[in-house]
């Protein structure tokens, strides 16, 4: 007869019960999905966690257990947490790169403002320049220019 | 007396475990006996046989990025108990796409002003604020490249 018990009861040599928990997220034809989330959590643990959640929620859960698990396993020291610090160096490195950008074209602008005034009234007041360079120079909407 | 400093000098972890905190015990150096909270944290989602094997794998002296970074993790997992740490990651990972589209647009309008500073400018002298007005693809705009190791695995996840 062949075996219909799930990766888990495989693992820990067990009679597979029909309401297993582990049964749904844990199928035989993958072993190594259930020997990496016991091997950092526990087999006990998970089934507390899976136990403690809505059934529609329960196979969301196991997957991340797995994927947690398989980057511990990978990198025992810092496992999901060292992608989560290079990913929050690599957003700020890009929101930097997106804040010099819009400074540059600030300056652009600044400059390019300037030099057309300079060509309508070149003998215009400097104070009557500033003013006005003033009230144009309204970049508080630049920020939607790109979103 | 004698009874009461060795109880009083107990990691948390071995006044969770309710035993004799030896010298040298394991979890002494990352769980003072004030941190109960803490080690209660990894206890409950790894377990103390678990958590003691996998610092038993790492070398010494990067045993406390392991604790720290196991303790974030078990915080992270009580707190989402359905995504943990993978969630925060898909939320990174959704967060950067949208900032790479959005350096992809600045760099295509700050192209645009610098070969063109005069369209910079509508008729009345003031900054044209409609970015649609601006061809995108002039042949300076870098390819946007959506590929990610860290999001193909959890692209199946709702919020993505």
């Amino acid at each position: 007869m062949a075996s219909t018990r799930c990766a888990a009861c495989k693992y820990l040599r067990r009679r597979c019960p029909s309401d297993c928990i582990f049964s749904l997220y844990f199928p035989s034809n993958n072993p190594q999905r259930f020997a990496y989330v016991h091997k950092i959590f526990g087999a006990s643990n998970v089934g507390k966690m899976l136990q403690d959640l809505p059934v529609h929620r329960r196979a969301d859960a196991a997957d991340s257990l797995y994927y947690e698990a398989h980057c511990r396993i990978k990198d025992p020291v810092y496992g999901c947490v060292g992608i989560i610090n290079i990913l929050h160096q690599e957003i700020h490195n890009v929101q930097c790169q997106i804040a010099k950008i819009q400074a540059e074209i600030a300056f652009i602008g600044t400059h390019a403002q300037s030099d057309q005034q300079l060509q309508i009234a070149p003998n215009l007041d400097p104070n009557f320049l500033a003013e006005q360079k003033g009230l144009s120079n309204s970049f508080d909407d630049s920020s939607t220019w790109f979103f | 007396m004698k009874n009461q400093e060795s109880r009083s000098s107990s990691c948390a972890a071995c006044k969770a475990l309710k035993r004799r905190c030896t010298p040298n015990c394991q979890f002494a150096p990352y769980f003072r006996s004030d941190e109960t909270k803490k080690f209660a944290k990894v206890h409950k989602v790894f377990g103390a046989s678990n958590f003691s094997k996998i610092l038993n794998e790492v070398a010494e002296e990067q045993r406390e990025d392991a604790v720290n970074s196991l303790v974030y993790e078990a915080e992270v997992r009580l707190r989402d108990p359905i995504y943990g740490c993978i969630g925060a990651i898909a939320s990174l990972e959704k967060k950067m796409v949208e900032l790479e589209h959005d350096l992809m647009l600045a760099r295509a309008r700050l192209a645009f002003c610098v070969n063109q500073p005069s369209s910079f400018l509508n008729e009345h002298g003031n900054m044209a604020p409609c970015v649609q007005d601006i061809p995108v693809s002039s042949g300076m705009v870098e390819a946007f490249n959506q590929n990610s190791f860290y999001f193909d695995q959890f692209s199946h996840l709702p919020f993505l």
